[in-house]
């Protein structure tokens, strides 16, 4: 970049339309899972480094597939570039962005804010999570803030969206427009009570769901039960996570590492007694799709393929989840208007 | 001491009429407070809270409990302090996922609620912690609470995370307190 552009004004105005009727959000991930198609979204591996074609070249992978892009907050608490400015350049050119927040590492005022940052550079998801500890990351010696928890935050958002005040009570005279999202998992402790805490996540606030890792289809099948005897699939989106295995060490390590990932034995002796481990782990992730997508109440997957980015697109094609649907996206650069996801509309929906 | 708290939540039931009988106590004698003055006694009560409290359940005087709504185990004993339920780590058999040798705190949580006559009360959506409030007494708080009924708070904050959370307000009014803080009960260094 030569001088002269650098002093130039931004070349895009963001605009900030209120959502379609019948939405809160108007993001193309609330259009395509009200309009009842089966959604895929998938998590950006975030880049260690300040320079944006690293982040283009990250989303590259999971664009073509996926209807929205999670931009993780230094999950597994890791530091790396933060998620606001990931989804912020990925909005900027045209990808649908989740904003993902963890409660772990800042306190209500920061929060509040940069959810008001994150809906003008044109985010339109939110995703709440508690976080995990600051122990199992690469700076075990930070204050852990924890000032929120995931549903705590949930309702915070909501107020500022719904009620358009702060938690202070001021008001905010244009308020966030945010599809809002939770996790669960439904495979870990105590699996008695997951659905009655994705319950209280809905009460919170959530409108989608993206649970964790699910490699076992029979206690994800038992959980979908209860969700669907306390009505929750007609009141939630709920994505349910999937991700290709490497080898069976590495799902050894992941399942023992990694906080909240259950992966049963027979599933890392069938990576294990395969002569392609890689091969065999991907196979394993078409299969678990398919079956997943059967299961009444489940509106989409969210993949999750850890350094295995590359794989997304052709496990999601060969899964036939989208039925030949292309998640739309921009393929222009970023310096056109109008901005931001709003911009785009997908195949078949009717504009607003 | 953990032994204890364990003890507690396997007996949540009992422990639940005791409180309920506490709280009807505390609310009854609201008048009386008053003409003391909510000022003068707040000390020596958060004394004695903090001291049966810290035994039975590791209380760490949050100042907003949330016993009857959380089974009766604590919830800032857990780790991240999460007031609305487990997290996403907890590890196989429920033990907690930062303690790896302490049972899951909402684990236990739910498992009391599940023994108690009022346990539907930890599906409440509980409202983040006002920090300021750490050391007070909960039990006061809620007297003059319930004594209050639902006067609007002069703090527009307060007003508003009461209504964002209105089920824990209606439970557990501590959580979401309106009445006036005698000076007292705030944290000093922390009132500005
Ligand atoms: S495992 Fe339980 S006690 Fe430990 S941090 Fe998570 S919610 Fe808290």
């Amino acid at each position: 970049m030569n001088e002269d552009q650098q002093l130039k004004p931004e070349p895009w105005l963001p605009s900030y339309d209120d959502p379609p009727p019948g939405h809160v959000s108007g993001s193309r991930l609330e259009r395509v899972l009200r309009s009842g198609q089966f959604a895929v979204t998938a998590e950006l591996n975030p880049p260690d480094s300040a320079d944006p074609a690293d982040v283009f070249e990250a989303a590259r992978p999971l664009a073509e597939v996926a209807d929205a892009i999670n931009a993780t907050d230094a999950s597994g608490a890791n530091c790396h570039m933060s998620s606001i400015g990931i989804c912020s350049l990925l909005t900027r050119a045209g990808h649908g962005t989740i904003y993902q927040i963890s409660c772990r590492d800042r306190n209500r005022i920061a929060i509040q804010g940069d959810v008001l940052g994150a809906a003008a550079m044109g985010v339109r998801n939110v995703l709440c999570l508690t976080g995990d500890g600051v122990g199992v990351g690469d700076q075990p010696g930070a204050k852990p803030v924890f000032d929120l928890d995931s549903l705590s935050l949930l309702r915070t958002i909501r107020t500022m969206r719904d009620e358009g005040t702060f938690l202070s009570g001021r008001r905010i005279t244009r308020p966030p427009r945010m599809f809002l999202g939770a996790a669960e998992n439904p495979c870990v402790p105590p699996l008695d009570w997951r659905p009655e805490r994705l319950a209280k996540k809905v009460e919170a606030g959530a409108d989608f769901i993206q649970t964790n890792y699910i490699f076992d289809v029979p206690v994800f099948e038992r959980f979908m039960a209860r969700v669907r005897d306390l009505g929750l699939e007609r009141r939630v989106f709920i994505l349910a996570g999937v991700g290709p295995l490497a080898s069976a060490r590495a799902a050894r390590w992941m399942r023992s590492n990694v906080p909240g990932i259950h992966i049963p034995d027979a599933v890392i002796e069938r990576i294990e007694k395969s002569a392609k481990p890689a091969e065999e782990g991907k196979r394993l992730c078409i299969e678990l799709m398919q079956q997943i997508r059967e299961i009444p109440g489940v509106a989409g997957v969210h993949v999750m393929a850890y350094r295995r980015e590359h794989e997304v697109s052709e496990i999601v094609a060969e899964s036939g989840v989208l039925k030949g649907r292309v998640p739309e996206r921009r393929r222009t650069p970023v310096t056109k208007e109008p901005v931001g996801e709003n911009a785009v509309e997908p195949a078949g929906i009717p504009g607003k | 001491m953990y032994r204890v708290r364990l003890f507690a939540v396997r007996h949540s039931r009992a422990f639940e009429w005791l409180y309920a009988r506490l709280e009807s106590t505390m609310v009854a004698l609201d008048p009386l407070f008053a003409r003391i003055g909510y000022g003068r006694i707040e000390r020596p009560i958060a004394a004695i809270e903090r001291a049966t409290k810290g035994l039975l359940f590791d209380c760490k005087m949050c100042g907003q409990c949330v016993l009857s709504s959380t089974g009766m185990s604590c919830p800032m004993n857990c780790p991240k302090q999460l007031r609305n339920g487990p997290c996403g780590g907890v590890r196989p058999g429920g033990y907690c996922e930062v303690k790896p040798q302490m049972r899951c705190v909402w684990v236990l949580a739910w498992d009391g609620a599940a023994r108690m006559k009022d346990g539907s009360k930890v599906r409440d959506v509980q409202p983040p912690v006002d920090r300021r409030l750490e050391g007070s007494s909960s039990w006061l708080r809620v007297s003059r609470e319930k004594a209050a009924g639902l006067r609007e708070a002069r703090e527009a904050s307060r007003t508003t995370i009461a209504k964002a959370f209105p089920d824990a307000r209606a439970h557990e009014p501590a959580a979401a307190p309106l009445a006036t803080e005698p000076a007292a009960a705030i944290k000093p260094g922390r009132d500005q």
